[in-house]
């Protein structure tokens, strides 16, 4: 738990009167100026101060003036003709950041003494940087330019030298870090030592030679150190995988979630003409606050892998040949109509959104097959936000009775070797021989069918290959470790002739069964909300960007050790 | 048993080969016991009793400090790269600094330097901090006010303070270094 959540009142009930740029209203106690501002639709400028961490108070661009209510010499406050305390103005501004309300306090956010304040803060803050924006990843997100805009003065008096610092250093494995740029804010030395506890990060010397630098010798590269370029409100800490890529402000920003555990981080995902550029975490104080781990971040670049499936294999005379979407899905039905429902097993699988599973257990249903279940994935939690769970949407299986947690799984091998298992049908990349069946094995069975983005052991030898689509290529819900359902949506387009699951499988029962009922991801969720209890009454747009918790913590947990 | 406090470089052996002597952790842990709130508060005068025991403050004394006070040796290294007192590397067995704020500036210190430096036979490497003579007899830098400004421009050799210490007077208080 984040003891500073400085944006969280403690009790939203419990509310003081304070005046806003000549305005009354009434505020949480407790919260400070800056927040306060916030929520009066105004905006203080700030560096430093950041919501989720300690606060320092020493860049001083929060300076605004502050009143307190004027006394009587019977010790009450003055009223003024409209009823309202008067207030006397302290001729000294105040750092917002640092100061919390009290009842009948004045805050002025614009008044000519702020504009002086913000504007010679700038000037200060301008006066060694490099002024470096045409070669900066940081343009265009920059809070130095935003300001400099808003409040600067557009021009600088300054003709010395300016002091050099060192460019370019390599922090860790995954941040470098430019000290020109850095406004010496001290937030990624908080983030590193209070939400990560691993101190190395640090100022040395003194004045306008202060210098952020980690402990010589020592690499600042936790697993979750990127998020520190994110807060960084200048261009000096910047990723290694993103920077000279592209300019931000050509980024499309989808809402949608990370994959690459059960925690399903809230992510925006940044993309320009069908390439995803960058992952970055999204507000949610239910899931990930403002972070995400660096794993998670970066592990989007086997979208653009070379062994990314794009088109329909089809098996002939033992190699693999291109096909059309209507020769595979015939080459399925025609293979799986061949066969007894009971002679046919299916790996769903815990990477798939909550419709498509859904699209599958329709059609598990109607052909009467029971074998389904999952490969487990686990990974490695941490005490942060990493799950120890490496699939997305076990949960998602669970609710929807598609898995055993991979106990059933175990005794398919036999089963395929004895020939009481004919078809198999892989959905979602699922590799059976990574996870220990023998290739003998699989190639015993007359019809195996594998739906997948790469190109895996299994896909090698399947008869049929369906090509699907990665997270950040579909629109779907999944159900993360602690029973919180949550959506992802489309950034960009999967590659070639790539499509979502949910549309393959939505094509293969109409060819199998003749059920066409879903259109739509809002018809699968009519039929999801009529049959599955966890999720009645529940539509796709009440989910919402922040998702909905549909079992408590606790009761995911249990599901989950039982 | 206690170590002799002084500002000057005499006793120094060198942090890389001084031995930290059951006589130094006693005085250590005598410090520490002085911030029973916390710890953190000694690392300033373990700082000072560390660079006074082994002439300066290198890697090794910010790595014994950070661990005796249980803190990430960063936090140390910010303290002893703060404060211009504290040095990282070894001074001459004779430490000359030259005021030169401003009253001193007028006052001809930067004539008292160069005088300085050239009988000391000084190069500088043009960065901040001291310059330090290659036999390693004498060091010499430039320091912020020393609070005489009356009697400007003033001296500290090691710890002895001289007054109005002009290009002649700079030339005696290097001859009588011994
Ligand atoms: S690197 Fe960025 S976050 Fe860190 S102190 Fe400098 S400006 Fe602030
Ligand atoms: S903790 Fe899990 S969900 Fe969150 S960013 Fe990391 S891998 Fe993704
Ligand atoms: S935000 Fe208040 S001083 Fe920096």
């Amino acid at each position: 738990m984040n003891p500073w959540n400085h944006d969280v009142a403690k009790d939203e009930k419990d509310l003081v009167d304070v005046q806003v740029d000549g305005v009354w209203m009434q505020m949480p106690r407790g919260l400070n100026v800056v927040e306060v501002a916030h929520r009066a639709q105004k905006f203080i400028p700030h560096y430093c101060y950041h919501p989720k961490l300690s606060v320092v108070g020493n860049c001083r661009m929060c300076l605004f003036e502050m009143g307190t209510p004027k006394m009587g010499p019977d010790r009450k406050p003055v009223l003024g003709a409209d009823g309202k305390p008067e207030i006397a103005w302290m001729p000294r501004p105040q750092i917002g950041c640092a100061t919390n309300i009290t009842p009948g306090m004045g805050i002025r956010t614009d008044s000519a003494l702020v504009k002086d304040c913000r504007n010679g803060v700038m000037e200060f803050l301008l006066i060694n940087h490099p002024l470096d924006c045409p070669i900066c990843d940081q343009a265009g997100e920059c809070k130095l330019q935003e300001y400099s805009v808003e409040y600067g003065t557009g021009a600088s008096r300054f003709v010395e030298n300016k002091v050099k610092k060192p460019k370019n250093v390599d922090l860790g494995e995954r941040i470098v870090l430019d000290d020109e740029r850095c406004i010496l804010c001290s937030r990624c030395i908080r983030f590193s030592s209070e939400v990560m506890k691993d101190d190395v990060l640090g100022f040395v010397n003194r004045g306008s030679h202060s210098t952020l630098t980690a402990y010589p010798g020592k690499s600042f590269d936790n697993a979750y150190s990127l998020n520190t370029a994110d807060i960084c409100p200048v261009g000096a800490l910047t990723s290694k995988d993103f920077r000279f890529q592209m300019r931000v402000w050509f980024l499309k920003e989808t809402k949608s979630l990370c994959a690459s555990c059960g925690t399903g981080c809230n992510v925006t995902i940044g993309s320009r003409e069908g390439k995803v550029h960058r992952l970055t975490p999204r507000e949610n104080e239910a899931v990930n606050s403002q972070w995400m781990c660096d794993f998670g971040r970066l592990n989007f670049h086997y979208l653009e892998s070379k062994d990314r499936l794009h088109r329909p294999l089809l098996r002939a005379a033992g190699e693999q040949f291109p096909g059309t979407w209507a020769d595979a899905i015939q080459r399925s039905v025609d293979g799986l109509k061949k066969v007894k429902p009971e002679e046919i097993a299916v790996v769903a699988s815990s990477r798939l959104t909550l419709e498509e599973l859904f699209v599958l257990k329709r059609l598990l249903a109607e052909l009467g097959v029971n074998r389904v279940d999952t490969v487990p994935n686990p990974g490695q939690a941490d005490n942060f936000l990493r799950s120890g769970d490496g699939n997305p949407n076990s949960r998602g299986t669970e609710l929807l009775g598609l898995s055993s947690g991979g106990r059933k799984l175990g005794s398919w091998g036999t089963e395929i070797e004895s020939g009481k298992i004919k078809a198999l049908f892989v959905l979602g990349g699922e590799d059976l021989i990574a996870s220990g069946l023998p290739a003998s094995t699989l190639a015993k069975l007359d019809l195996l069918i594998a739906s997948g983005i790469l190109t895996n052991e299994t896909t090698r030898l399947a008869h049929v290959v369906l090509p699907g689509a990665a997270f950040a290529e579909k629109t779907g819900s999944m159900v993360n470790v602690h029973g919180r359902l949550q959506r992802m949506t489309r950034a960009i387009a999967a590659p070639g002739e790539a499509r979502e699951e949910w549309t393959i499988l939505r094509d293969l029962r109409m060819a199998l069964t003749g059920g066409n009922s879903f259109h739509s991801v809002e018809d699968v969720w009519k039929s999801m909300a009529a049959e599955v209890s966890q999720l009645s009454g529940l539509n796709w747009a009440r989910i919402g960007d922040l998702g909905i918790q549909i079992e408590s913590v606790a009761q995911a947990a249990g599901v989950k050790a039982g | 048993m206690s170590i002799p406090l002084h500002a000057g470089t005499e006793n120094c052996v060198g942090p890389e080969k001084g031995e930290i002597t059951p006589a130094f952790e006693k005085q250590s842990d005598e410090l520490v016991s002085r911030y029973p709130v916390s710890k953190r508060s000694a690392v300033l005068p373990l700082l000072h009793l560390w660079q006074e025991t082994f002439g300066y403050i290198g890697p090794r004394g910010v790595e014994w400090i950070a661990k005796k006070l249980s803190l990430q040796e960063i936090q140390v290294l910010e303290l002893v790269t703060f404060y211009p007192w504290f040095r990282q590397k070894p001074y001459g067995k004779f430490h000359f600094r030259v005021c030169r704020t401003l009253p001193c500036a007028l006052g001809g210190a930067g004539k008292t330097f160069a005088a300085l430096q050239k009988l000391m036979n000084l190069k500088s490497d043009g960065h901040e901090g001291a310059m330090v003579s290659e036999d390693g007899r004498f060091s010499l830098e430039y320091s912020e006010c020393l609070a005489s400004c009356g009697t400007a421009p003033v001296v500290l050799r090691n710890d002895e303070f001289y007054e109005k210490v002009d290009e002649k007077r700079a030339s005696d208080l290097v001859t009588g270094c011994r």
